[in-house]
Order: C-alpha cells, then structure tokens, then sequence
C-alpha cells in the first residue's frame, strides 16, 4: 500500500485479510508452541497496523512519525481561535443536552462532530500527500484527536442516559 | 507418531449452555447434532449429586431438581468465574452457597464444588456422548462461550474442559458461532447482525462477512440476562398471585418449573394454566394469558436492546446498514422476542436454522477446521475483546490499556517504575468494564510482579505487556528496561484455578490411588509430547530443506529422537524436559516459517506500511 493518506479502503481490508489469513493463530493450532507463539505476535501486529492504517487520526499520526514529525498532542494545547470556540459551543450544547437527557441532541451533536472531522481529513489529503506541509498536519491531527475525545465521551453520555 | 497426517481427526464443537448443552461434529463435509442413546440432542446442564455418591447429569438429573433441590445443580454456568456478589439476589436460588475468593462454591453432600467442577461433569457427560457415537478418543474441541463472557468466565470455562480431560483447540465466542453455521449455509455477504438470548446470558454481536471472513466488528451484551429470566418473572407473578408466604427449597423449584413450562407453552397458545400442589397442602391454580406475559416480560425485552445500540455505535453503522439479523438461541423462540427485534430493525429476522443447535454446528465447523481436517484456508473468524481491560490508578480510578471492541489477539505495553529504594516487587490490579471506577468494573485480580532488580526509587522501567489471545484470555509479562539484562519478573495473577487447584480436582475427581496420579501425570505428558512431534515432523517436511541447514536440522531431529525414546518409558519429569527442549530447539525455525508465510502474503506489496 503506498504510504500516504488516502487510502483505497477496500484494498486495505483485502491486504489485511490475506496477511491474517496467513498469520492467525487458528492457522497454526496443531502446530509446535513456537510457531503458535510467532503466530499470535505476528497476528497482534497485522491487527495494530490495520487499526492504524484504517482510522485517519491513527493513519495520519503515523505518517508524519514516518517522516519524524511528533504530533505533540499532550503538550501543545494550542488552538486557533475558532476552533476553541467551536469546541466551547460543541461542549456547552453537550451539557445542556445530558442535563436534559435528551438523546436526539447528543445525536446531533456527534453528527455534526462527524461532518467537521471529515472536512478536516479532506484537508489533510491535499496537505499530507500533495503539499506535504507536516506542520500544519501536525495542527489538523491535533484538532482530530480532540474531536475524537469528545466524541467518544458524547457517546459514554448517550450509553449513560440509555441505561438509566 | 502413529497419525498419518490424512487420517481423520475426531473433533467437536460443544455449546456448554445455560440450560441445555450439545455437542456436534463434522460428518461426510456435514454439521451434525449428536443424540444421547435415547435420540436427544440436548443434554440438560443439570448436574445431580445423589445420595448413594453417583453423579446424574442430564434428564435424569433434571428430573430430582424439585426432590433434590441442594444437591442439584442448573444453570451453573450463571455462577462459572462469579464471585456470590456478581451473582445478584440468590434468594429464589436453592443452594448452600461458600464465598470463596474469586469464585463462588457450592455445598452439596458430595462435599463443597466449584462451578469448574460441576460444569466439568456436564462436558464429560457430552465427551463420552461423541467418543461412544464416533467411536474413538476426541482429539479436541471448540467450546463456546458468550461473547460478552469476560476473562474470568473464559478462564472458568477453559479449565471446566481440561478437568474433564478436553484438548480445547479453541474457546469460541457463541454468537461468532452462529454465523459460521449460518453464513456457510447462506453464502451470505454483508453485515448481519447475531441476536443470541440463551438460558442465562444475552449477546449482540455485528459481523461482516464477506469470502469466508466472519470479521466480528462490534459486540455487547448482558452476561446475566436470558430466558431463566422470564422463568423467573412468571414465578414472582404466580408468588404475588396466589400471595403465597417463602417456600421451602422445594416447592421453589416446582414452581419454577411449572414458570418455565407455562412460558414455553405460550409460545404457541394463547393462554396457560399453571396447577400445583405444594408440599404443605396449598393448591396453586392460575390461568396466564400471553398479552400478560409480554407486559410482565416487556423490561427484560428493552434490556436486550441497550446493547444493540451501544454495538451500533461502535461499529459506527446504522440501523438501515444491516443486511440480515439472525436469530440464537432457545429464548428467542417466544414471539414478542421475534416481535420486539423485527420492530427494530425494520425487518424479519432469519430463523431458519434451530436456534438451540445452530452455536454447537458452527463450534463443530471451527473445531474440523481446527483440528486439521479441512485444508482450504477460506474460513476466518476475526472476533473482538467484549469488554475494555484496565488497571487500577490513583484514586480507585480505572485507566483503560485495552479498549473494548479490538481485534484479536491483540497486545499493549505499560511502563511502571518503582517508588521505593530497593523495591524488588509490585502489583498490578486488573479490571474489566467500562466504568470509570474500580468499583464499578469487574476485578479480575492482581498480578504479583517479582524480582525487580533493587535500584533507586524511580530509576527501574518495568514494561508490563497486556497479551489477549484469540480465546479472548489475557495473559502478563513484564520485564526491565534500563538493566539491560533480561531480570526474570514473574507474573502470577490472583484469579482462576491455580494450577495446584486444578491438579487437585484432577486426582480427586478421579479418586485414584498413587499409582492412577502418576500414571495420568504420565499421560497426559505423552499426549503433549506425540502432539509435539507430529507438529515438528509436519514443519519439517514441508519445509525443513528450504529453511534449515544440515546442523540446524540435524539438531531438530536429535532432540526429537531423544524425545521419542524417552516418552516410551514412564518418567514424566523427564519427558516435559524433552518437551521443552525441543520445543527451545525449534525456536528459529518457527520464526522463519512464519517469516517466509508473511513474505508470501505480502509478495508484490511494500512492507513499510504494515511496520510499526
């Protein structure tokens, strides 16, 4: 697979598939503890680079790594204007919504939080595979590894209020 | 070795249910049930102690539960790897409960049982079932377990088949299960969707199947949620009913029949009549229409729907993506269940394989698989982690290492230091849930880290590596970064059988004198070791000329001739010794096998983006 952005999806899942096919642990359960245990490394690595590879905030950290650029997502908190107010709407609705318990809200919300990762990702393909400008990448995958928390905790809220 | 490699392997899938038990195999390229000698199929997982020191399981056993209540056991697997405070409210449960760390025990009068044992009896019953009906010794087996079973319940599991002398060629997730016996059957292609209601435990999982992949992409469930429970809602409705004071043990199992029967019976009529008499003279005499037992069951149905949603979400797929929607066990037979899964997804669900039978066929399927049968290589289960791993931080808060949902098998490493001078030890709590506090989250115990080389506090990196296999266990390896020498941490968790334990139950259950312990010890070495050699002997002619140089193959072999003698005579210390060291010997050509088998997979593609 070439190592950039846009992905065929399609033939990552084949490629992944064809590795796990050979590499699987249930391929080798007759066989001596030692291939079994080379089996189930080799397996646990197809899986990391797939989950990697298929995810954009994963796929997009890892290909500025291979180019030596740390994304710094735990010490630089730094974000333009308009995205810390984004990010302020994006959590006073969320609360507003849970206090409320209304679940179509937080459902909203986690669209609209999908439809802003995906512009964002469009970006990245111009800027990692033409423009190749790392920093700037390194900014936009800050910005997607925030949406992914909140995302992710929007969802713990709706898992929450479903089992009250 | 006296296999030749075509001969026919005897392997099975067996479905250790809640309330009924199978087991099937592969006949002539075909999944098939196997009967008992009377033409069942399932075999009740009741499991009776009786008085003159025999053990029932089955009908037979079924049959006493109301006579017998403490010394019958059903639906054990509710307790399999429980603690009594996992368990819930035991009060309408006949049993003499002992609290022991980790899981709950039982006392009968053939002395205290673990659920290990009590379950080990039911898959012994079901061993000999398919040895008598395939004649000849099993070489092993797939057992299923819900999906939504976390580690210790695994674990429980996987030691209940070695107690009953089982080569478990793989625990296998139910619902995974299912779509194997269904997709084949189908060739279907797409998102299906796997709703399995079972005696005791609920599982939603969502597949893409697609050439023979089954890839399991999100599950969830309610390990303590099933039909037992609409049992149980029809006797607290006849309790309230006929306002009846607390019964004996008993009468509590009548009746819980009789609830059991009455809603099976309203499957297909409109109304049922439950008669009883109880043991102090008082006559039960009700009439209990369907539409008020869907209102009385109506909770326990929106309780199976929580987790469709939260595996939806994981999955990141809507509702109007799913393809087909299967319908698993027994439970699932009551028309508001159908009703209620129809509704919300907007379309019939498929039925059209026995939903008691269709886990145990696709366990069977794996298990021919598995056991080297079948040599095609277009079936694949790629199946999950139902429930998120973590450790126990400051605070008694929970930090996740692994999230729920990934695909095994599948590793994470943590570095830790020490926080005193001189620390040579530490532990590691480890929890499964997906709550933010320990408390909320199932403890699956401490893992004791030893022999830390003794430094400044803070100066030692222990890397600490979560390993969850295929089976969905995990196991922990930790080792020392900055000594550079590879400091010999051992890991040894606080949870499950001890190895000790287990050898205890083995020689009990056997009640053999000195001489059967050491023949069996003896045994079950030589059974590893024929196992060994055949695998050796396999790799080797495969590919022991394009691997391994003359030294290098002539190492092999010596160790394997070493082996061969020393397992035909009777010490089995030295036998594991030989096993071991053949197994150390092998070690480079392992890795060059599978070395070579990825290279082939990746022919034509660059490797530097599956490099991590």
């Amino acid at each position: 697979m070439p190592a950039q952005f846009a992905l065929d999806m399609a033939l990552l899942d084949q490629h992944y598939r064809k590795l796990q096919a050979e590499v699987h642990p249930d391929r080798f359960a007759a066989a001596s503890p030692g291939e079994r245990m080379q089996s189930m490394q080799w397996a646990t690595q197809a899986n990391e680079a797939y989950r990697t590879l298929k995810h954009p905030t994963t796929r997009a950290r890892y290909l500025l790594a291979l180019h030596g650029v740390d994304t710094e997502e735990e010490n630089n908190t730094a974000m333009p204007a308009d995205f810390l107010m984004l990010q302020m709407e994006w959590r006073e609705t969320v609360e507003e919504a849970y206090d409320e318990r209304n679940i179509a809200a937080l459902d909203a919300s986690l669209k609209q939080m999908r439809e802003q990762a995906q512009a964002l990702e469009q970006k990245l393909v111009a800027i990692l595979d033409q423009q190749q400008a790392w920093q700037e990448a390194a900014g936009i995958v800050r910005k997607l590894s925030f949406i992914d928390k909140i995302r992710a905790d929007v969802e713990h809220k709706i898992s929450k209020l479903e089992d009250e | 070795m006296s296999t030749a490699p075509h001969q026919h392997r005897l392997a099975v899938g067996i479905d250790l249910g809640t309330t009924n038990s199978l087991v099937a195999t592969v006949r002539s390229g075909l999944s098939t049930v196997l009967l008992d000698e009377t033409g069942h199929a399932l075999l009740p997982s009741v499991v009776h102690y009786t008085a003159d020191n025999q053990i029932e399981v089955g009908y037979p056993a079924q049959l006493q539960q109301s006579q017998d209540p403490q010394n019958t056991i059903v639906s054990v697997k509710r307790f399999l790897g429980r603690g009594l405070n996992d368990i819930g409210d035991t009060s309408h449960l006949p049993y003499r409960f002992v609290e022991s760390p980790g899981m709950v025990q039982i006392q009968t009068r053939a002395g205290i049982k673990s659920p290990v044992e009590v379950s080990a009896e039911i898959l012994k019953t079901l061993k000999a079932r398919a040895e008598q009906a395939l004649g000849g010794e099993l070489t092993g087996a797939v057992i299923t377990v819900p999906a939504y079973f976390d580690d210790a319940q695994r674990q429980a599991t996987k030691d209940a088949a070695r107690l009953a002398g089982l080569n478990v060629l793989r625990l296998l997730n139910e619902p995974t299960a299912a779509a194997v016996a269904y997709g084949l059957d189908n060739a279907s292609e797409g998102i299906y969707v796997i709703y399995d209601l079972g005696g005791g435990t609920f599982d939603i999982s969502i597949l893409r199947l697609a050439k023979g992949v089954f890839e399991v992409l999100a599950t969830n469930g309610d390990s303590a949620l099933g039909g037992d429970d609409f049992d149980r809602r029809i006797f607290c409705w006849i309790l309230e009913q006929a306002s009846l004071q607390p019964l004996s043990p008993a009468d509590t199992r009548l009746l819980m029949t009789k609830a059991r029967e009455a809603k099976e019976w309203l499957t297909e009529h409109a109304s049922a009549s439950i008669t009883a008499v109880l043991s102090q003279g008082d006559i039960i005499n009700l009439n209990l229409s369907q539409a008020e037992f869907h209102a009385l069951s109506q909770q326990l149905i929106n309780r199976t729907l929580n987790p469709i949603r939260k595996a939806l979400r994981d999955a990141e797929l809507s509702i109007e993506e799913i393809k087909g929607v299967v319908l698993v066990g027994g439970a699932t037979r009551m028309p508001q269940v159908r009703k209620a899964v129809a509704s919300f997804f907007g379309q019939a669900p498929l039925t059209n394989l026995d939903p008691d039978q269709v886990v145990a066929l696709g366990a069977a399927i794996q298990a021919n698989i598995l056991a080297g049968n079948r040599s095609d290589d277009d079936l694949l289960l790629l199946d999950v982690i139902p429930l998120s791993l973590g450790l126990e931080t400051m605070g008694g808060l929970v930090e996740k290492v692994i999230p729920r949902n990934s695909t095994l098998p599948i590793a994470r490493a943590q570095d830790f230091t020490t926080f005193k001078d001189g620390q040579t030890a530490m532990s590691i709590h480890v929890l499964q849930g997906e709550r933010e506090l320990v408390t909320d989250c199932r403890s699956l115990g401490r893992f004791e880290l030893r022999g830390i080389p003794p430094m400044a506090a803070g100066a030692a990196r222990i890397r600490v590596t979560f390993q969850v296999d295929a089976d969905g266990l995990l196991s922990v390896s930790a080792q020392e970064q900055t000594s550079g020498a590879h400091a010999n941490i051992v890991v040894k968790p606080s949870y499950g059988l001890s190895e000790d334990q287990i050898t205890h139950m083995l020689q009990t259950s056997f009640n053999s004198a000195e001489a059967d312990k050491h023949a069996r010890a003896v045994q079950e070495v030589r059974v590893d070791a024929a196992r060994l050699l055949e695998a050796i002997d396999a790799a080797l002619r495969q590919d022991g000329d394009k691997l391994l140089n003359t030294e290098e193959k002539a190492a092999i072999t010596a160790e394997m001739e070493n082996l061969r003698q020393l397992a035909q005579q009777d010490d089995s210390d030295a036998i594991q010794k030989a096993v071991d060291a053949l197994n150390h010997a092998t070690e480079a050509f392992a890795a060059r096998r599978m070395d070579a088998s990825v290279r082939q997979a990746l022919a034509g593609q660059t490797l530097n983006t599956l490099e991590l």
